[in-house]
Parts: C-alpha cells; structure tokens; sequence
C-alpha cells in the first residue's frame, strides 16, 4: 500500500493561519480521497512559514470496483424526465434495461465503475482542494487567476510503496507537481528530491527547516528556559506567543538579550505586553522579585557571530520602543498623580455607543449601580461608587491608547498614584474580570460591586436598544458579560433577585432615564401642591413612583398636563418589565450552558428554573447541584418515577373528572397496610422537607424524599387506584396529590427526562 | 545573490544603490512627483499604473509629507518630511522577494550576518480604496520594508496583480549606517569637502513646516481649497471624452489624479491643525476615496489604463 506525500510550498503564510490551514489540508484532502473510495491508516498535517505539509500512510492503491443499479423513470414517462436520469446515472439510452415491476415498466440503469489508480484520484482530489481552499484571506498574484494566501510557487506530490516512488502527475495554474522543494530560505540551497516522508523529514532537517510546529515550540521553549535558568531567572509562560514564535521561524535559533537599565523600573505589564505586541519577545523575570529583566527573541538562522549582531538590532529596536513607552508612561504619571480629572472629563467626548451615550454617561450609571450593589456583596457603597468613577479612566491614558490590552492593569497604577485606596485601585484592574471562560473571578467587594455594575449596566443597555447577540453575531460581547455576571454571583454566593433588584430597574432607566423620572416627579410634586394643599412625600422605591402617579392620576385638575408624560413612564415601566424577563431568560440559556460544563443536565435546570425564585441564581444552582446529586443515586431515580407514575394517573383522573383532587386525603378510608403506610412516610417526609427548604437545605430536603421511594412503590404495587368505591378512589387520588405536592415542593421534577 | 557589498557610507549612497540596483533589475527609475503626497504609493507611477491590464515596472524616490509626524526635528526618527523608495512591478514576477532580498544585499546588509523575516501585514489605503495582501520585512525585529501584492485600488481589482515595494529610507539609512537620530545622519560622503548631515539640510525646515502645520496653516482657506480640488476633480472627469479642439480621445485623467492627490494632503494639513473631528474624519475620507475612485474609472479608460479604442 502507497504512501502519499504532499507538500504546498509558498511565501509567508501568516503564522496565526498556519495550523488551521494544515488541519484544512489533512481533513479535505482525505475526506475526499475516502469519498472517491481510497481508504488510508493514518494521515499527519504540518505547517512551516512556508510550507504546508501532509504525509498519509497505507493509501489504496486503487479504488475499488463499483456496480450500482439505479430505479429510474416509468417507460413512457416525459422525454426530459429520461433524459434527467440519463444525466444523473451517467449512461447512455442504450445501456438502459425495461423492467416489469408491479407498478408497471421502469426503466433501470446498471452503473460499473472500475476502480481507478491513487494517482489519478489523488491529483483530482488536490486539485479541487487547492482551489477550495478556506483561506481567512487569500489573493492573486502576477497574471494567474489561481488564489492562495501568498503566492504558491511548488506542489510536491509523491506517491511512494515497496516499488519506489512516484510523482503524481497534476499541474495547476502551470505549476506542476514534482517530488523536490527547497530548504530554508538563507541556510541552504537550490532544490532537492525526495522519495518519502522519511526522506522528506530528514533531508528538511540537513536544510535547516524543522518541519513539525511542535517540535519547533518545544525546541524555543527548551532552550529559552535554559537560557533563563543559567542566570537565576525564568521565562514568563505564554502559549499564544510561542505558537506565534514557532510559525515565524523554520530554524528556530534562541536568543536572550538584556533590557536597558532605565526602563526596569516600568511595570512588568508594560515591558510585557510592548515586547510581545510589537517584538514578539518573551519576558524573562526574576523569581525573586517578579521584575523583568531580560527578554528571549527568537531568530530564523545560526550566524557566524552566534546571533550577536542580530540580537544587538533587536535591541536598538526594543531601545526605541521602550522609551516611547516610558515616555507615555511619565506623561501618563503626571495626570495619575493630579488626580486623573483630565481623565474622567475626557471621557464625556468618547462615544460608547450612540445610543446609550458617551462613556462618561455610562460611568456614571455604573456608579450609581456599583453603589446599589455593595451592599449585596458586603463592600463599602462610597467606594464602589469611587471605584465605578475613575474605573474607566486609563482609557483617556496614552499607555492604553498604544496597548488598549492594558486597561485596567494601568488603571490600577494610575489610581494608586493618585493616592486611592489599595482596594479602589484593585478594582480599577479587576472590574474588567472575568474576561473568559479560563480567566479569574474577583473576589473582592468593592471589585465584585463594580464588575457587577459594568456588565449588568451594559447587558440591560444592548437589551433596552434591542442590540442583542444573534447566531455568531455578539460584537458587544454580550455572551460573555452574562457569563461573567453569572460567574460573579456563584463564585462569590452573592443572594441577589436579579430581575426585581438589579435588572429591572436598570432597563427602565436605559428606556426612560431615572433623572428625567425625579424631574417629572418634582414637577408632580409641584403640581399637587397647588392642587392638594400638601407636599407628596419623595418617592424612594419604582414602586413609590408608581403609586405617585396613579395618585396623581386619580386626582384633577392641572394634571392633564403631565399626562403624555405620565403615559410614557408607564410604557416605559411596560416594557422594561419585558426586557428585564427577556435578559433573565438569557441569563438562564447562559447558566445552562455553564452548568452543563459541570455535569448538570439541561432538563435537571430546566426542573428548577419552574420554581420559584429562580432570578435568584446562587439558589438556582443550590438547588440544580441537590437535585442532580439526588437523580444519580437509586433513591433519587425511583422516587422520579414512582413521582411521574402519581402524577400521570393524577392528572388523567382529574382531565376525566374535571376537578382538582389536592382536597386532602384521609387515613381512615385507608385500606391496606401499604396505604397506610404511605400516609405515614408522607407525614414523616412533609416535616422534614419543610423546615428543610426553609433553611435552603435542599440536599435535606431530596434524602427526605428519597425516604418515600420504597413506601410509593409499595404503595403501587399493592394498591389499586381506580377502586370500585368512588369514595376510595377519590381518596387514593387525593393521596397521589400529597405525594405530587410533597415531591414539588422541590422542584418540577415532571421536567426531567425519561 | 549579489557578491557582498562594502558598506554604505551615506543617506544619498543608499539611495543611489537603491537606484542603481532597480535600474539593473529592469526597471525604469523615475523621478518624485511633483506634488505633496502622504506616501510614495500616490504617486501615479503606482496607483493608476497598477489598473489595467499593461505591463509596468518603475522605481523611484518620493518625498512624503505627513503633517502630524512633524516634531520640531527633536525625534530621533519621527518626521513631517521624509523619504520614501517605491518599487512596482505588474505582473509581479515569481521571484519578487529574491529580488528584494538582492536590493537589501546591494545596500550593504549582510543576508550571512542577519535575521531577515516576512511578517503578516496587511495593508489597506481607506483614502485610494486600495488594498493588498503581504508583510512588513523584519531586520533583526526591526521594519524596514513594507511588501505588499495589489488587490484592489481605486475600487478596482487589479488584474495582473502588481507587487509593491516601499522602503522608509531614512528609518532603513539610519540601521544600515548605524545612526541612533536621523539629524545625525551623514547625507553625502562624510569624506567630502562640505561634508552634510540629515540635520544640516533637514531639520530647518522640520522645524518650520512643524510650527505652519500645527499651528498657523490657515484653516478656512485649506477648507476652501479642498472644496475646490473635490470640484475641480469630478468637473475634469465630467468633460466628454473626445476632445472638441483636436477631435481626439482624451480622458483626463492624471489632472484630475491632481486634485485627488490635492484634496488628500489638504485632508492631512487640515487634521494636523486638529480642526477635524472623529466623526468628521471618516465623512472627509470617504470624500477623497470617492475622487480616487473616479480617477480610477477613468485611467481604466485610457490607453495606458489598457482601454483598446
């Protein structure tokens, strides 16, 4: 059986393409050979700065035969119809048999398709792969038409077994396909052939190219951490960058070099992230200290000076780059120490959204929001609201204008010079968290409050503009500011009604603007002032306003001039009242889909999500653990089904009957002793379960229910529901009630599956 | 590749190897357009020789104004004056980055002793409504070349693609010579008799374009005069092809390429002066792109666009 070899050989493929592109190539390629029914053992993809690479072992060396019969149209049938299925089946009039069948004649077609060789098969396959190709970004070069990522200059394409090897004939866009490629671009030349994938490999390597990405990564890796290990120090992890690093180099040569004294002293997240965006240097640190010191670059090529002149360049340039960081960063220090006014005025000129407002406007939203919430999260509501105010403030920095990843990281320095609290500065930082599935979630009051505040503030914004996340669509990051909020409140068993506390109220102000409802209602007060003789109260509550204005509306008058705007307040609280559930359920889709992360199963949350208080996510998910721990021990499961059987002869009973039995049942028409029993276990369970989902002792309350499994099923297989007594029966029935109210007092377990 | 060669000595020797080295390539060395431009790809040796369906190679140097880099000649490399070297070959031959590996060779850098890297960078002129594909090259980390394959310019795709070179010269000069500040930099032979830095013939005047363009360019006539380059630009282009004088077809459209080349550097002086607003910056673009866009219309359809009568 052949192996096949084939190698894309081109210009730079951007390094952030490469690996996807060799996983393209592996999965098309063979996908198609599979289809034209050559089978293969296994296949590998590799990809250099300018190469990609696929190696296929045990290839069939021909596909084999093929004999298909094909049912086609009735004899007499339209003359396009024929025609039609002559097309399909790929054969001639002549070639077709006529057929009784019990509906009549039927033209059949037979089908031979005879095997055909890998090298045929594999040319089409690469050729339409070659032209198909999903390129993030692809062009056109010289006069060709052909489009690649950068212009394609070889195609090898080699098959080889025991016989030898050979090329694939295959030419595309007058490149033709042969069994030789080029080593690195500056340590070796002109062409070589090769006549495998062994060959291939090694005669790469005797070129100067390491073909195989990982290996590449774990050779920079290595050696940078020797590098650092040889002078007390060690290199700062960072996976993204040394993917980046391995598809830039096909000779990967480490080099680690120092950073000029002057610029030490700047936080390590500005050295870091200036050398990495703009140099794609590693950080080395000290473990002492935390400081960086020194910097790894990774060059293309050996030199006869040991990189010495190469490493000099890099750092001359990493000399031009820090000192413009230095310089933003003291011109930065001079607005941080005077207090970042100059900061927080900018952002009034900044636009966040057009239309909700400019980012001052949004701060201040949040403030007051941060400030609300500190007391659910235990942190002191002055400084939520300090830390809400100046929280957005680097962004008006020069620093993060040049590295916009930085915001937060510089807030948190900024506010710290400006002399705020240690606590206020974390915030500044952390409020941003957490930003992904892997980040960390604060933990701290006075950044919870403000995290919380931001993302809340912005979700119920989009939601009250109905900018909302649709299929792959979430350029506001929607998804993952519910996630957050998510994270938040159970990382932090923060007890929140999410809707009545926090989200309504916030689509109202989106929708209607808090200022201009104390505007109005000063004017109401007014108003009623003249009218009534009397001064209204301030109202502290939405639902205080409300009653303001139904007052306000009951009375007469010179009311009638508030009316349009009176209107509008109730619309507005209308439709807030909608979006705030819309945004819950949201939120509920996002919880799904995190606790499913967890081993929770959707229909386990979906049983809960019908209880009560379900906006309050930390009992939500209290709930949804007990109860998925509950279903995964015998007990659970059979009390599930001894519950579904209740409640299914229940509700049938009382569809036929037309009533509700829930009127109580009566030990003294209880006949056996299985009955009786139940009676019991129902009493016994009932004073478990209610002190028990009191205290939110849900765990309790289920080992309470699970008591009544072996009673309920007894209860079935002795007793008889449909008595002849109509007496028994409806207190049979109103027994199965008990045992549908005790298990619901749970959760909705008719909700689950199976 | 070329035979190794001795160091440049000068900011004008790199050039003239530049030249020399282009020129020997086969392309014809042209000279700066005689107009203010942001960069060398406005020249029209690149943007309209890029549409159509011609053959073209040039090279050549084009003094670029970029009115908010002006720094009073203070920075070590940051200029409102500055030159650039443009190379743009159509169809772009297959051996495009070995020959501009050669070049690099031919100013003296040494391809044994150096890291030379092709890294993603794509570039895209939101005034010309021009896009490409390619990299910025890397010497020993630092950007010397920007290499780009033409896609699109003018609105139009472009087809055979052009490669496209652009050296910043004097950031390239200043590695190659080994310069930290530009001022510092020997413009002739420092062997000479009247031996000239960068400084001696540049920073007077970095310093006095510095000041007009921050401060005291006049802002009302500046708007004026974009408002008449825009006008002037679409009236050129409105005229009937043929010419009533001559009864030939001539379609005008390299003047009125000036004024589009007018209404962007206006557009650069004018955001300089910091008189245009964020929002108002898009809307002025989108104004400059939609006069590149009818000049490109209208190359197409001239001879040397590769309109065949």
């Amino acid at each position: 059986m052949p192996n096949l070899l084939i190698e894309l050989f081109s210009e730079e493929i951007p390094a952030r393409m490469q690996a996807q592109a060799a996983e393209t190539l592996r999965k098309n390629v063979t996908d198609g050979l599979v289809e034209a029914g050559l089978t293969y053992a296994g296949a590998k993809a590799f990809s250099t700065p300018r190469r990609l690479t696929l190696a296929v072992e045990g290839l069939l060396g021909e596909s084999p035969d093929i004999r298909e019969e094909r049912k086609g149209p009735k004899v007499g049938a339209p003359e396009k119809a024929i025609e039609g299925f002559l097309r399909g089946a790929g054969v001639s009039r002549e070639a077709l048999e006529e057929r009784e069948t019990p509906k009549g004649a039927v033209y059949f077609a037979t089908i031979e398709k005879t095997g055909r060789p890998a090298e045929e098969i594999v040319a089409e396959v690469l050729e339409a792969v070659i032209r198909g190709f999903p390129w993030p970004k692809s062009m056109r070069w010289g006069a060709g038409s052909l489009r690649w990522v950068r212009p394609l200059h070889s195609i090898l394409c080699l098959l080889d077994d025991e016989s030898g090897a050979r090329t694939v004939p295959l030419t595309i866009d007058g490149i033709e396909a042969g069994d030789s490629t080029e080593g690195h671009r500056f340590m070796s030349k002109g062409r070589f052939s090769v006549a495998s994938f062994e060959d291939y490999e090694a005669r790469l390597k005797r070129a100067h190219v390491l073909l195989d990405p990982e290996e590449r990564a774990d050779h920079i890796w290595q050696e940078a951490t020797n590098r650092a290990f040889a002078r007390g120090l060690e290199v700062v992890e960072d996976k993204g960058l040394l993917r980046e690093v391995a598809g830039l180099v096909e000779w990967p040569v480490v080099l680690m070099g120092e950073i000029d004294e002057e610029f030490l002293e700047l936080p390590p997240e500005v050295l870091q992230t200036s050398m990495k965006e703009h140099q794609k240097f590693f950080s080395v640190k000290s473990p002492k200290t935390g400081r960086i010191e020194r910097f790894v670059t990774v060059a293309n090529r050996e030199t006869a000076d040991n990189g010495a002149t190469i490493l000099a360049g890099n750092q001359k340039v990493l000399s031009a780059r820090l000192a413009d960081a230095k310089f933003f960063w003291e011109n930065d220090l001079r607005v941080a120490k005077a207090g970042m006014e100059d900061w927080v005025d900018g952002l009034s000129s900044v636009t966040f959204h057009a239309k909700l407002g400019s980012q001052a406007e949004r701060v201040t939203r949040i403030a007051a929001l941060a400030r609300e919430i500190a007391p659910h999260v235990g942190a002191d509501p002055d400084k939520a609201e300090e830390a809400a105010r100046i929280a957005k403030a680097d962004l008006r920095s020069e620093m993060v204008g040049e590295f916009p990843e930085l915001q937060g990281a510089m807030g948190r320095y900024y506010a710290l010079e400006a002399g705020r609290d240690a606590d206020v500065a974390d915030a500044c930082r952390d409020h941003w968290k957490p930003l992904g599935q892997d980040d960390s979630v604060p933990s701290a009051p006075v950044s919870v409050a403000v995290a919380l505040a931001d993302k809340i503030d912005t979700l119920t914004g989009f939601w009250a503009i109905d900018e909302k996340p649709t299929g792959s669509k979430d350029p506001y990051a929607l998804r993952r500011a519910a996630l957050g909020v998510i994270r938040l409140v159970l990382g932090n068993g923060i007890r929140v009604e999410l809707v009545q506390q926090l989200l309504f109220g916030r689509c109202f102000d989106h929708l209607f603007s808090i200022k201009e409802l104390h505007i109005l209602n000063d004017e109401l007060n007014a108003a009623m002032v003249t009218v009534q003789s009397r001064k209204k109260p301030q109202p502290e509550s939405f639902s205080d306003w409300r009653n303001v204005i139904e007052e306000v509306q009951n009375s007469e008058g010179q009311i009638e001039a508030f009316e349009s705007r009176i209107a509008a307040v109730n619309r507005a609280y209308q439709k807030a009242r909608i979006i705030a559930t819309n945004l819950l359920a949201f939120f509920h889709d996002r919880l799904k889909v995190h606790l499913k992360g967890e081993g929770i199963r959707y229909d386990v949350i979906d049983a809960c999500l019908a209880m009560e208080g379900s906006d309050d996510l930390a009992l939500l998910v209290k709930r949804a653990e007990a109860l998925s721990d509950f279903l995964k021990t015998d007990d659970g499961e059979n009390l599930t089904q001894g519950f579904k059987r209740a409640n299914n002869i229940l509700t049938q009973a009382e569809e036929k009957d037309g009533v509700e039995y829930s009127f109580g049942a009566d030990i003294k028409f209880a006949e056996t002793d299985a009955e009786k029993a139940l009676f019991a276990a129902l009493d016994a369970a009932d004073a478990r379960i209610k002190p028990a989902m009191e205290a939110e002792e849900f765990a309790e309350a289920m080992r309470a229910m699970a008591s009544l499994r072996a009673p309920v099923d007894a209860f079935f297989e002795a007793v008889q529901i449909n008595a002849e007594s109509d007496v028994l029966r409806r207190n049979r029935l109103n027994l199965l009630s008990r045992i549908r109210s005790v298990c619901s007092g749970v959760a909705d377990l008719s909700r689950l599956e199976g | 590749m070329a035979e190794k060669q001795s160091r440049p000595t000068s900011f004008q020797e790199i050039i003239l190897r530049l030249q020399a080295y282009w020129s020997a390539q086969g392309c014809a060395i042209m000279q700066p357009y005689d107009m203010e431009v942001g960069a060398g790809t406005f020249h029209p040796a690149t943007t309209l020789r890029s549409l159509g369906s011609k053959p073209w190679a040039a090279a050549y140097v084009q003094p670029s104004r970029r009115p908010t880099d002006g720094r009073y000649g203070d920075n070590p490399n940051r200029l409102q004056h500055y030159y650039q070297f443009q190379v743009l070959i159509k169809p772009s031959p297959p051996d495009l980055q070995a020959l501009y590996l050669g070049s690099l060779e031919a100013i003296g850098i040494d391809m044994e002793m150096h890291d030379i890297r092709f890294v993603e960078d794509d570039w895209e002129s939101p005034t010309l409504g021009a896009w490409g594909l390619g990299w910025e090259v890397w010497c020993d980390g630092m950007e010397v070349s920007q290499f780009t394959y033409f896609q699109q310019v003018g609105g139009h795709d472009c087809h055979p693609v052009s490669g496209e070179l652009t050296y910043g010269l004097e950031r390239l000069a200043m590695y190659v010579l080994g310069v930290d500040h530009v001022m510092d930099m020997p413009f002739n032979d420092p062997q000479a008799p009247i031996a000239l830095s960068y400084g001696d013939v540049f920073r007077q005047t970095e310093q006095e374009y510095s000041r007009w363009n921050f401060d005291v360019a006049d802002t009302e006539v500046l708007l004026r005069h974009f408002e008449e380059a825009e006008a002037e630009c679409a009236r050129i282009l409105a005229e009937p092809a043929e010419d009533p004088k001559t009864g030939q077809r001539i379609v005008m459209a390299h003047p009125a390429y000036d004024q589009c080349i007018k209404a962007s550097h206006i557009f650069n002086l004018l955001d300089a002066r910091g008189v245009i607003s964020v929002t108002e910056r898009q809307a002025y673009i989108g104004r400059v792109r939609s006069l590149a866009k009818l000049c490109a219309d209208a190359f197409v359809q001239t001879e040397a666009g590769g309109y065949a009568a």
